[in-house]
């Protein structure tokens, strides 16, 4: 037990102050006892021999002169075999051996181990005696699940080191010695589990690159107009019922990434029980294994202490690094960035801190860039590459994008992705603006046909707005075409039914070649003798289109509707 | 053994402030003076700095009122006792009846954990076309009714409470105007609902901090009948009440105001309330519905804005009717699958049509050349208003999609409606003449001239 304690001498909400003899430092857990519990709690603030402690729990029942221990480490978690389709709240407690042991409700003060220290690994080694080898290095691996695990000389050591002992080939747990260590300190012995303290990113790689290749979600309006880059960020902001969780949880599913960390931060439980009761009998297609096998779940809903969103988040990225350190593509979805940003924003305002805008506290800006910048493509010790790629929603005051978080987001993003209350209320899914929304990223469409199409969008939606005040009589034949293609793209090639099981995942390679086919129709000049006639033949080619769509790609069948909408097109091009 | 203070070193708003000991956070107290005792609760402790908010309000408080610390968190009695009865937002009973006070249950207990919920999949039928086929009410759901000040927001919730086919209502009344309360009572009553309700209600000329217990009190005792495996359904009304208290004492408190006026931790303190409704694996159900009256009818308003992001959609309840625009239910695709097999076709379709309509109406506004497909769409409207979106409309689902093939029929030929055939042959009505030419029309409007 640490010998380092204090007093409380005040309770805020779930800010503690406490008075302490010995050093503590920024950012060090704390305990504070209540009656027989511990509540964890991390050191956000020291003046004077006081310190001010965010509690991750409910602080009732505290009293002035109470005890608290500090625990000379900052706020870790967990790293080792065993992370993987494991369910935890934001300090790392698994929620399903919650519920085992304690039912319905979430216990204060209750803190349990995150890995499972009972499992057996089968560990192979990878190192030999004799080897030198540094921080991130492999020393040998264990199977989880679809992946190889390596098990690495833990990150926070320095230097290089000489392998003096590993384990041979055999079955052991995360706390067994696989290996020994040495350097001109001593000897380490190595377990297959480290502890990492969640607020600080891991750095054991030799260089960063930029994220030039595209993380696949196939999500035809995200892939092809906004794309996301391995080891990219992006954001979603949007009102309320604009489908953010909705399109995090279709991401989750489809996204080409080898593991999926979800930080479900301060929104709705119901909306995580989806994922939790649904993922382990969805079959991901790349594998042929559940969907658990590839996910992580972090989980701090908006009835869950507030504070310990925060943790939740970075919790949540450390892991997300840790399987970025195997060579693997990681993708972690946050939703929401909102509330965290909120629970920094309530912690602000117990510490009276000078407040920004909105009462947000002025350092917001610095902490969403420091947590959006641990994404990365990295070159590994050994050369192969990894990569985080981080999305995150945000959830504006009133649906307003010119509010603090979400200006502060897309500063430090690689891509945005509006969501419209127009285009929701329109029921045009996924509501992604797609005029407002934008990306650094390279789309897997050729660059010329992608410019061609965001133009007639563009120029489209111009003649439609006219439309409202000239009506269609006073509207050229040539503009009202523009209109027609413009919202033709939008139907079949933007918007997307996600119920379809078909239509709901486009690959790469069908959206390239439905795109070339698109461009070949918004470049044809086409001839009808009057307007209607012209939506007649766009009605029609669209139904054709949207049943195209839902037709499997390896199919005859596919075929044959394509060459009827070259035949369709044939029938109303201008003979050159 | 419990100690007394009697020097109250500051008075502001509702919160006093008391030197004292051994005290917990959140600890309640009595404050007793010559105007008679009421409760109060401990928010901020610094050193001997004990800060309580006094839930019936400061006035006439002296400094010298005896503040007698309990040793205990807020608890409210929690039996079968309850039912048919009337309490203020602590527990002391409104009725005639006794007062409770055997098996105490804490107020405000820890978050249910997320492993131990269910996948919602009931539906609960309310009688009313715009909620049962267009956007399904389902158990355990949390769901506002977001209105202005002058709509029929109160009676809407006594209906849905009354068609509901649930174990226990327990209606919480926040500012509730006197008469509110009462015709909540004698509806109750008289369609013999009382006695599986319990009803705890604060009403306007209350001290505005004791509503602050109001929902708390409702869920803590909603989430122990449905451990024991009731379904219970909780009618919170008025949300934007408790949100406004909350926002006086934040204030009180001296903290840095987010927006408007309102604290930063808004969204966590509706949430934490609004959370407390679940489907329990193995157990009952708390399903929330609650009114939030919009400031100015602006959604964007701090409360409804706040509010909207944390339940599973939301009623518009606009000019007595509930609009089918913006109204959305996020669990409805759970249940309408399973009802009748026309049900999410009706349910598309006529929005769809209704939302024609509407771009009719602003055509027909703006003097633009009506087409025959407009003025079937206006007729289609009309009737539609009239029929489905009527408040006045009391039908069962099954009778209610009957009800829209019937509209359908009169304003449209089948192939004008876009729905598969297949639904077609099986539903479209025969008995009503087709809407095929000018025949049909002129009969209905001299109709509804009539």
């Amino acid at each position: 037990m640490s010998t380092k304690t204090g007093r409380i001498v005040g309770v805020n909400g779930n800010m503690v102050t406490a008075e302490f003899d010995l050093a503590v430092h920024q950012n060090e857990v704390a305990y504070v006892v209540v009656e027989d519990l511990r509540l964890i709690a991390e050191v956000i603030r020291v003046r004077g021999r006081y310190a001010d402690l965010q509690v991750f729990e409910d602080t009732a029942g505290l009293k002035v002169g109470g005890r608290v221990e500090f625990a000379d480490e900052m706020l870790s978690v967990e790293l080792g075999p065993g992370l993987l389709t494991q369910v935890y709240d934001g300090l790392q407690n698994p929620l399903p051996a919650i519920a085992e042991q304690c039912g319905f409700f979430l216990p204060k003060g209750l803190q349990l181990v995150a890995l499972p220290r009972e499992t057996e690994w089968d560990f192979t080694p990878k190192a030999a005696k004799g080897d030198v080898v540094r921080a991130g290095d492999t020393l040998g691996t264990v199977p989880e699940g679809i992946f190889d695990h390596w098990i690495m000389v833990p990150f926070g050591m320095q230097g290089s080191y000489r392998v003096t002992k590993i384990a041979p080939a055999g079955v052991y747990r995360v706390e067994d010695e696989i290996a020994v260590l040495e350097d001109d300190r001593g000897l380490h012995s190595i377990t297959m589990m480290q502890k990492w303290p969640v607020k600080r990113p891991i750095r054991a790689y030799v260089e960063r690159l930029r994220p030039t290749e595209q993380l696949v979600t196939k999500m035809r309006i995200l892939d092809t107009l906004v794309p996301v880059a391995k080891g990219g960020t992006y954001c979603i902001p949007g009102p309320f019922g604009a489908g953010k969780t909705v399109l995090q949880q279709l991401t989750s599913r489809h996204a080409d990434a080898d593991v999926v960390i979800i930080a479900a931060c301060g929104e709705r439980a119901g909306e995580v029980v989806e994922t939790l009761r649904e993922f382990p009998v969805l079959i991901d297609p790349r594998t042929g294994r559940s969907l658990m096998e590839r996910t992580v779940i972090i989980c701090n809903t908006s009835s869950m202490p507030v504070a310990a969103r925060e943790a939740s988040v970075y919790t949540a990225v450390t892991i997300a690094e840790y399987y970025r350190q195997m060579g693997l593509n990681v993708l972690l979805l946050a939703d929401s960035t909102s509330r965290w940003a909120q629970a920094l924003r309530e912690m602000s305002g117990r510490l009276e801190e000078i407040p920004g805008e909105e009462a947000f506290p002025a350092y917001l800006e610095s902490v969403i860039a420091a947590f959006y910048e641990r994404a990365g493509i990295v070159v590994l010790n050994n050369g192969t590459v990894g990569s985080v790629t981080i999305g995150g929603t945000v959830s504006p005051a009133g649906g307003d994008f010119e509010e603090p978080v979400t200006q502060s987001t897309l500063k430090v993003v690689g891509a945005f992705h509006g969501l419209s209350r127009a285009r929701s209320d329109a029921r045009r899914y996924p509501a992604i603006d797609p005029l407002d929304s934008w990306s650094k990223y390279p789309s897997i469409v050729p660059g010329d046909q992608l410019d061609r199409a965001k133009r007639i969008l563009r120029d489209g939606h111009e003649v439609q707005e006219m439309m409202k005040v000239v009506e269609e009589a006073g509207t050229s034949m040539d503009d009202f075409l523009i209109y027609l293609k413009a919202e033709y793209l939008d139907a079949v090639y933007l918007q997307q039914d996600a119920y379809d099981e078909v239509d709901g995942s486009t690959s790469a390679e069908r959206q390239k070649h439905v795109f070339n086919i698109m461009n070949t129709i918004l470049d044809s000049e086409l001839e009808f003798a009057e307007k209607d006639a012209a939506r007649r033949f766009f009605q029609s080619l669209t139904q054709v289109t949207r049943d195209w769509n839902r037709v499997s790609m390896e199919t005859e069948e596919f075929r044959l509707m394509e060459g009827r909408i070259h035949d369709m097109l044939a029938e109303v091009t201008k003979n050159a | 053994m419990r100690k007394v203070y009697h020097e109250i070193t500051q008075i502001a708003g509702n919160i006093i402030t008391v030197e004292a000991t051994d005290v917990g956070y959140g600890e309640l107290a009595d404050v007793t003076s010559d105007n008679g005792t009421s409760l109060a609760q401990v928010i901020r402790l610094e050193g001997d700095r004990v800060t309580l908010q006094v839930f019936s309000g400061t006035r006439g408080i002296p400094t010298n009122a005896e503040v007698r610390f309990l040793g205990e968190r807020l608890r409210t009695s929690c039996s079968e006792a309850l039912l048919g009865r009337v309490f203020t937002g602590s527990g002391i009973p409104r009725d005639k009846g006794p007062v409770l006070d055997d098996n105490m249950i804490e107020i405000g207990g820890p978050a249910v954990n997320p492993a131990k919920r269910i996948i919602p999949r009931n539906m609960i039928r309310t009688g009313i076309p715009m909620i049962d086929v267009f956007n399904s009410l389902v158990e355990s759901q949390k769901l506002p009714i977001f209105s202005v000040a002058g709509e029929p927001y109160n009676e809407v919730l006594a209906r849905i409470a009354l068609n509901a086919e649930v174990d226990i209502i327990i209606l919480g009344g926040m500012g509730l105007k006197y008469d509110d309360y009462l015709y909540f009572r004698d509806t109750l009553e008289a369609e013999g609902a009382l006695s599986r309700s319990i009803l705890y209600v604060h009403t306007a000329s209350d001290p505005v901090v004791e509503c602050l217990l109001v929902p708390d009190t409702c869920l803590a005792v909603a989430e122990k009948f449905a451990l024991d495996g009731k379904r219970v359904l909780v009618l919170l009304t008025d949300m934007t009440n408790f949100a406004d208290a909350l926002k006086e004492v934040a204030i009180t408190m001296e903290q840095i105001p987010s927006n408007r006026g309102y604290p930063g931790d808004l969204y966590s303190q509706l949430a934490s309330r609004y959370e407390k409704a679940v489907d329990f694996d193995g157990a009952g159900s708390v399903t929330v519905l609650a009114v939030t009256t919009m400031p100015g009818d602006d959604v964007t308003h701090p409360i409804p804005d706040n509010t909207g992001y944390i339940t599973e959609g939301q009623f518009y309840l606009r000019n007595g009717r509930i609009e089918p625009f913006g109204s959305l239910s996020r669990l409805k695709q759970q249940v309408n699958a399973d009802t009748r097999e026309d049900h999410r076709t009706i349910m598309n379709t006529m929005i769809q049509l209704y939302a024609a309509y509407k771009e009719a109406l602003e055509k027909q506004s703006m003097g633009f050349r009506m087409s025959a497909w407009d003025l079937k769409l206006i007729k289609y409207g009309t009737i539609f208003e009239d029929r489905m979106m009527n408040l006045a409309v009391n039908i069962p689902l099954e009778r209610a999609l009957d009800l829209g093939w019937e509209i359908l029929a009169e304003c449209f030929a089948p192939e004008e409606t876009g729905v598969p055939t297949r639904l077609i042959e099986q539903f479209w009505p025969t008995t009503v003449a087709t809407a095929d030419g000018s025949g049909g029309d002129g009969g209905d409007s001299e109709e509804r001239a009539a």
